[in-house]
């Protein structure tokens, strides 16, 4: 790899220099050094993102064995999938998992971003309280819910039999499950939407503030006049990303992975793990690939609404 | 100012106070709340097993003895220099490639640059575990199959990074390059003695970011290897759960352990990550 970078500057000073101003030979140079510069970047996203975007569309006609032998079945795994129980189980609660994810986050996001919204010092310490769930992985994440959430021992429990409440099994039991998940979902990604909207909250110019405080208006009311309307650009972001990240962020899969397993009753199996689970616990990567091609349609679909919607995300070119 | 408005201040200031306390009550909470739960993991990691469920935060008799189990039972350095080169590989590699994809498609002019650009935005949404299926089987048939390029190379390429870096260079001004360029300096001198030192804070940031994203990832690594000699961390915690079921003080000692760094990451460089994600919503 390392060879590659010496030749590329070789190449481009070996051109001929040509007097300033606008030369054929100064825009060669300038097309190779264009091309030079994109092609590992290019050629790595089209190989390990490209590639297997084009191969979930095209490997869901086929069924693969373990061993890699490839024979085409035709619409039989999207037919497979029309009469499989489980995918639709995985589907609904997925669905249900965005439902209650997005506007939660949505809601702690900006809720805690107006609460540490000005520049003090204790407002930052709190911030960067907030943000260190962020940090750790999501496998530690789960462990330590687990923990903590453990049946009978575990100190929710003894904090609700201490309350009189009672003692659950958490993530056991298949009223809660999915709503624990939900919770420690929160908890992990909340700091991360609180940056975003703070960013955003900080975008806003202070004379709207000052100018409808003299005019009387309540604090309510310029937070549902100005705030709101003013973050309309970050509210759409943070819709955008926390539904991706429902659907298919690396949460989906570690989180059930460590501590649920899809279980109890099916009621965590998130497509994303059930997709795993027929890929790489039952060998169906064919029937795998199939219902994963959703999603990527479902993706490809969003990226163009996105696009779309905000001018190819600040599309300026200078 | 009129003496009107100042008083206005000054009872405006009085009448804070106690909100103000409000507040500091609730942001504690918040704060606690936010960390606590990775308190106690510390905590059961100095616990012995009979207290491993007790409901003080500081042991009674702490001890080192769990760590000194887990590191004797299990490989755990290995594991974690694995994570440690292979989060570093793909950091370094990737903001590099990333730097120089994002300056050419800022400031260089070629054909077909735009149809790049959006080629590659196409991908921006697209994230590992959807397309875990066929990259696995992409990779296998490449042969990479337990090995660090395997583990490396695929973690390299995301739109993301090539997004905020040419986000960064469109507000570079102009004139810094160009009179590079007419003293006939090549374009990749120019990138390298002109373009990455004036990117130092943006590179430095998403190193962070890249790095802890690295060391935290669990499904590519889970796919990829099955030979424990090529175990990343995370794999190891979530496989030393399984062995230890029910071992609490051991997992938590272990989970400590892999988070630690992290961690410390996060108090050493917190100002940096925290300002790299507030700008990076599309406005």
């Amino acid at each position: 790899m390392a060879q590659v970078f010496p030749k590329t500057e070789g190449a481009v000073e070996a051109a001929p220099s040509s007097p300033r101003g606008f030369s054929l030979s100064n825009r060669t140079r300038e097309w190779i050094a264009g091309y030079l510069f994109v092609l590992p970047d290019a050629l790595g996203l089209l190989i390990f993102v490209g590639g297997p975007m084009l191969l979930s569309l095209s490997l869901g006609f086929f069924s693969v064995s373990g061993f890699g032998e490839y024979s085409f079945v035709g619409l039989d795994n999207y037919r497979r999938m029309i009469g499989d129980p489980l995918f639709w189980r995985s589907l609904s609660v997925t669905i249900l998992y965005i439902v209650l994810l997005v506007p939660a986050l949505y809601v702690t996001g900006l809720g805690l971003a107006l609460l540490v919204q000005r520049n003090t010092r204790f407002n930052g310490f709190v911030r960067t309280m907030l943000f260190v769930p962020q940090t750790v992985s999501l496998v530690v994440v789960s462990l330590v819910w687990q923990v903590l959430l453990v049946d009978k021992i575990g100190l929710l429990n003894q904090f609700t039999s201490w309350l009189h409440l009672g003692q659950y099994s958490w993530l056991g039991d298949p009223r809660f499950a999915l709503y624990v998940v939900v919770f420690i979902s929160v908890w992990f990604l909340m700091g991360f939407y609180m940056l975003i909207f703070l960013g955003g909250l900080q975008d806003i110019p202070k004379e709207y503030y000052e100018a409808a405080r003299i005019d009387g208006a309540s604090a309510l009311q310029s937070f549902l006049q100005i705030t709101l309307p003013l973050l309309r650009p970050t509210s759409f972001f943070v819709l955008l990303v926390s539904t991706v990240t429902a659907v298919c962020g690396s949460q989906t899969f570690d989180l059930i992975y460590v501590m649920t397993r899809g279980g109890p009753a099916n009621t965590t199996s998130l497509a994303i793990f059930y997709i795993y689970q027929q890929a790489f616990l039952f060998n169906e990567y064919g029937y795998a690939a199939a219902m994963a091609s959703v999603f990527v349609v479902l993706l490809m679909g969003l990226t163009v609404l996105m696009f779309m919607l905000t001018r190819g995300g600040r599309f300026t070119y200078d | 100012m009129t003496d009107a408005w100042k008083a206005e201040r000054n009872i405006e200031r009085a009448m804070v106070r106690p909100t103000q306390l409000v507040w500091y009550v609730i942001g504690l909470i918040l704060s606690f709340m936010a960390v606590a739960p990775l308190f106690w993991m510390v905590s059961m990691a100095f616990k012995k097993t009979d207290e491993v469920f007790g409901q003080n935060l500081i042991p009674h008799h702490p001890s080192l003895d769990n760590f000194l189990y887990v590191f004797t039972q299990v490989d755990f350095f290995r594991y974690l220099w694995n994570t440690f080169f292979v989060s570093a590989t793909v950091t370094i590699v990737a903001l590099f490639f990333h730097s120089m994809a994002g300056y050419a498609l800022a400031r260089l002019r070629f054909p077909g640059r735009d149809a790049i650009f959006l080629t590659m935005f196409a991908t921006f949404l697209i994230s590992q575990p959807v397309i875990i299926v066929p990259l696995f089987i992409l990779a296998r048939s490449l042969g990479l199959l337990d090995s660090y390029a395997g583990l490396i190379i695929p973690s390299i390429f995301n739109a993301f990074g090539i997004f905020l870096l040419r986000q960064f260079y469109l507000a570079v001004p102009r004139e810094l390059e160009e009179a590079a360029v007419i003293d006939g300096a090549g374009y990749f001198r120019v990138y390298w003695s002109i373009i990455l030192p004036l990117s130092r804070p943006i590179l430095s940031a998403l190193a962070i970011l890249f790095f802890l994203a690295n060391w935290n990832s669990f499904l590519w690594p889970l796919t990829i290897t099955s030979d424990q000699n090529l175990w990343m961390v995370q794999v190891a915690i979530a496989s030393f759960r399984q062995q230890y079921n029910g071992a609490w003080n051991y997992i938590m000692a272990a989970s400590t352990v892999v988070a630690l760094p992290t961690l410390a990451m996060f108090v050493v460089f917190q100002k940096r990550i925290i300002e790299s994600i507030k700008t990076s919503g599309i406005k």
